[in-house]
């Protein structure tokens, strides 16, 4: 008992994490290079010079609007993808997150436009609202699987289309939306008072949306809940095993509900960027489509608060690069599939590496611990 | 004695191990057969990251027989046959098929070579009938139709397996099913069957119709490779034996001049726990009571059955409660009812003096019960996490690792630490994945983790399954030493001698139900074995005899003095109930174990 294996102990538990480290980004960037290869091969096939697109979008990602519009994009994103990520580290898949921010952009938008506080007041007010018919909406499938056993996948799907009829009810003169549609043609509701504006910070290339600061805190926050609070282990612990949380005390059920409602009000806070810093109303053409990136993002980003700033900064980049190409005679698409692209390429490449990791720190140890075996055998000879 | 063991080196296994490996020898050709075995396996080796699952096998099957696969559970049975089926690729190795050597890289090679599994757990699809199962898969061989039909037919009246082709799947009994699973295989033109322990689901009298088949088929010219950790199930149906332990090959037997103890010993080696006498630690006060336990569910056939039925029974301070039963006769539910993890629909659990009848699992966990898994990948352990973490786990809202509603890093790594080195968890760190560490490392981890929370009862299922030779010991001495501190242990194992060597009671479990109790040193591993398939009820103990001679083969090559504590042993038992034990070797007349165990007694005087 008393030949614990002190030597090599340090050195051992140091390369690990390096290995481990490298090993992380390792995919992500692979699978990045690839579909840059992927994507410059389909634009030379369709006759056109892939590097002189890629020319185009760094020539103008490099100018400092353009930087500015990648911030402010990228803080949408970030918050989709921590949304979507949150339940991802339970093994929830929360694919509802494009409902649960539609309805909770609407919801903020009425009062933002109804209630007239103090911005001190009203801005936590319009946070909380969002995040409450966010977390309220997630937390209908939650309580589906908890109790009926209904795939979160599946019912997330359906509410994603019974958001859209929500928000086509409630949206209607006379309801969400004023009675006289004035001049223009699409149905919005009022704009929101001016207390409701979230700070912005003047920059050479134009307003970066002061709401980068809101996102910033929800991935410190995210990060220290999961990995210094207990909650956070037990939701670590069910997502790499339920049976295992489940045997060691996990209220499996009550995660399951508490972890979708959390997810659901992260995603409450996807529209509300653009909601207070921008548009300041919600109309028939609100930004779609943001809690599907979310899920790409999140997958990107190995749901991991950092990792997940990344992809947001580089979906963003893409998205708003991409609307330089036109000018240049090539088609914008490209940008959507190079998207698609380094999603499929991603999840390939972490299972991949997540294998390939696992089996060579299994085969390190097996070496490690026979060769401290023999050292220990042959000292036993010599004494 | 067990001062002794504690203080042996780790080194002192190994040389043990070294030890017995003469026997190997004994593997190989049993006898210099003149027709070409069905059968040739040629030091096959497969190495699986951190462990050795097969080293240098040799395994050779005659045609037309039962050759039986005994050994442990993780001894390396499961491995050895994946590899024969083509599931897997050995390292180094040869295998040959009637003679010609061959290499399988999927299933469908193996099957084209005539060989067929049965798997434990059934794959057929409830909702379709036994014909269109048979026939899924291997449609291209006599069609879908008619001609298919008839050629189950054919199968099932040549082998006696009594197939009903129209009947659905779902309407049909385990049993029935295992046939339809034989036939499978048939269908696809097997010569060559492997069984991978048939009998685990399968009821007494199952078990007999099963044989019947196999010794059908094998008239048929069938060669069947059973693989099974039963002792008198192998004896009964067997043609020839080999016992594969730790990986390898450790010799073939002759079933008709073998006995069942001998199996055993080639099965575990020679490190069976001794039942040797050692002062009582049992106190009066009473640690668990547990009371008309009752659970109810659904199996896989969605009928309601009766899980544990009526269960009761205490633990006191100091005492280990044994736990005997065959597999899938409620021990796991028993365990997964104290723990919190299953419902109850009736009756109460007692910790202590507090009622945890309705408590979450944590709460149990907090208050003080210990659990040692009996499926450590599935319920203890967070594999692709750190060894830190996995210190944490079940223990989050406890001292070291959480303060308030915040974990403590730095002192849960160091108390991992701490386990790492009083435990002897060989590890080159805290930081690496529980999935890198054997299979013992990975359980000692468990059990220094579970008891630095001071238990006040543990719960230990199957504590040395997987677990190789030197942990195995060591884990006992940990057990014994809870004991000593005046821990009340639960002790659930199939290793009966297990079970006797470390119990102080032990109650036996049969189709849920507490059906007969015993007291470990008057009892055999063989009468405690006929007890399991509920053949005896209530306390069953064992010719004074038996018990002595199982007595001295457990301890022999070790301490006289210890020899001499069974033998006072058995006059102690004598005087006990030599009358009732005769009437209970009366009783299980005709069954093998008892037979041989008494055989056995006689040669040893």
């Amino acid at each position: 008992m008393t030949s614990s294996p002190d030597t090599a102990k340090k050195p051992a538990a140091k390369r690990f994490d390096g290995e481990r480290i490298l090993l992380g980004l390792a995919a992500p960037v692979l699978a990045v290079l690839l579909s840059v290869v992927i994507c410059a091969a389909l634009l030379a096939t369709s006759g056109k010079d892939p590097f002189h697109a890629f020319d185009v979008m760094f020539t103008y990602g490099t100018k400092s609007d353009a930087q500015v519009l990648t911030l402010n994009r990228a803080t949408t994103y970030y918050l989709a993808g921590v949304a979507v990520a949150f339940g991802f580290r339970m093994n929830l898949f929360n694919i509802g997150a494009e409902g649960q921010y539609k309805l909770a952009a609407l919801f903020a938008a009425f009062i933002g436009a109804q209630v007239d506080l103090p911005s001190f007041i009203q801005i936590p007010l319009l946070l909380i609202v969002a995040m409450l018919v966010g977390g309220i909406w997630a937390g209908i499938a939650g309580v589906l699987k908890v109790t009926r056993g209904v795939s979160e996948v599946i019912s997330t799907i359906m509410l994603n289309a019974i958001a859209t009829a929500v928000v086509g009810l409630l949206l209607v003169p006379g309801v969400f939306a004023p009675k006289s549609s004035g001049t223009s043609n699409s149905i919005q509701t009022d704009p929101i008072s001016a207390s409701s504006h979230f700070f912005a910070l003047d920059t050479q290339g134009g307003s970066l949306w002061g709401f980068i600061v809101v996102a910033a805190l929800v991935g410190v926050v995210f990060q220290l809940v999961l990995t210094r609070t207990r909650f956070g282990f037990d939701l670590r612990a069910t997502g790499r095993s339920e049976s295992a949380a489940h045997a060691s005390g996990v209220n499996v059920k009550r995660m399951v509900l508490t972890s979708m409602v959390v997810s659901g009000a992260l995603a409450g806070l996807i529209g509300l960027p653009d909601l207070l810093q921008n548009s300041y109303y919600y109309g028939q053409n609100f930004q779609p489509g943001l809690g599907f990136l979310g899920i790409a993002i999140a997958l990107l980003g190995r749901n991991s608060p950092i990792g997940i700033a990344f992809s947001a900064l580089l979906f963003a980049f893409l998205d708003v690069t991409a609307v330089q190409l036109p000018f240049a005679g090539y088609p914008q698409e490209i940008v959507t599939v190079m998207q698609g692209v380094i999603v499929i390429c991603v999840v390939v490449a972490y299972e991949l590496v997540r294998r390939f990791g696992l089996k060579r720190q299994q085969q390190k140890v097996g070496a490690e611990l026979a060769a401290q075996a023999a050292a220990a055998a042959k000292k036993e000879v010599s004494a | 004695m067990a001062l002794q063991r504690n203080d042996a080196p780790p080194d002192h296994q190994e040389i043990a191990i070294t030890a017995s490996d003469p026997a190997l020898s004994k593997g190989g050709t049993p006898s210099a057969g003149t027709a070409t075995p069905a059968v040739e396996l040629r030091g096959i080796t497969k190495r699986f990251p951190g462990v050795v699952a097969n080293h240098d096998i040799n395994l050779t099957v005659q045609r037309g027989t039962v050759h039986a696969l005994m050994g442990e559970n993780g001894a390396g049975k499961s491995t050895l046959m994946k590899i024969l089926y083509g599931m897997q690729k050995p390292d180094e190795g040869t295998i040959a098929i009637n003679g010609e050597q061959v290499e399988f890289n999927t299933p469908g090679d193996a099957i084209v070579r005539g060989i067929g599994m049965v798997h434990q757990h059934f794959m057929l699809a409830d909702n379709l009938t036994v014909w269109e199962n048979v026939v899924l898969g291997g449609e291209k061989l006599h069609g879908i139709g008619a001609t298919a039909k008839a050629k189950i037919k054919e199968i099932s009246d040549q082998y006696g397996l009594g197939v009903r082709p129209d009947a659905l799947v779902e309407d049909l009994g385990v049993a029935d099913r295992q046939r339809v699973e034989i036939l499978k295989v048939l269908y696809r033109g097997a010569k060559i069957l492997i069984l991978d322990e048939p009998t685990a689901v399968l009821v007494p009298q199952e078990v007999e119709a099963l044989f019947g088949n196999l010794r059908e088929l094998k008239a048929e010219g069938v060669t069947v490779i059973f693989i099974s950790h039963k002792l008198h199930e192998v004896l009964s149906v067997a043609d020839a034996i080999s016992v594969i332990r730790r990986g390898t090959t450790v010799g073939d037997a002759d079933p008709a001049d073998v006995t069942a103890r001998q199996l055993a010993e080639m099965m575990v080696g020679a490190e069976l726990p001794s039942p040797e006498s050692r002062e009582s630690t049992v106190t009066d006060v009473e640690m668990l009571k547990v009371e008309g336990l009752r659970i109810a569910k659904a199996d896989a056939e969605g009928i309601e059955r009766v899980v544990l039925d009526d269960i009761s029974l205490r633990i006191r301070k100091g005492e280990i409660l044994g736990i005997a039963g065959v597999e899938g006769n409620g021990q796991a539910e028993l365990v997964e009812a104290i723990m919190g993890m299953l419902p109850l629909d009736a009756g109460s659990v007692v910790l202590d003096g507090a009622d945890l009848s309705g408590s979450l699992t944590r709460v149990r966990r907090e208050a003080g019960i210990g659990y040692i898994p009996e499926d450590r990948h599935k319920h203890g352990l967070l594999l692709e996490a750190p060894l830190w973490e996995n210190r944490i786990l079940g223990h989050v809202t406890e001292a070291p690792n959480s303060k308030g509603v915040l974990l403590d890093p730095a002192a849960a790594r160091k108390d991992t630490q701490r386990i790492v080195e009083e435990f002897d968890v060989r590890t080159p760190g805290i930081d690496v994945t529980a999935a890198s560490l054997s299979g013992g490392n990975q359980q000692k981890l468990i059990i220094g983790r579970e008891m630095s929370h001071d238990p006040k009862l543990l719960i230990a299922a199957h504590p040395t399954r997987g677990v190789d030779v030197g942990a195995q010991a060591q884990i006992w001495e940990q057990i014994r030493g809870a004991q000593r501190e005046g821990l009340a242990v639960l002790l659930i194992s199939a290793d009966l001698d297990e079970l006797i060597g470390l119990s102080d009671t032990i109650r036996v479990i049969y189709r849920g139900r507490l059906v007969a109790d015993a007291d470990p040193a008057t009892v055999t591993a063989e009468d405690l074995g006929t007890a399991m398939t509920g053949a005896a009820a209530g306390h069953i103990e064992s010719p004074p005899e038996a018990v002595a001679e199982a007595h001295a083969i457990a301890i022999e090559g070790t301490e006289a003095e210890a020899a001499e504590a069974a033998e006072a042993e058995t006059a102690e038992a004598e005087t006990a109930g030599a009358e009732t034990a005769e009437a209970e070797a009366e009783t299980a007349e005709g069954d093998q174990p008892t037979d041989t165990a008494d055989g056995n007694a006689q040669a040893g005087e």
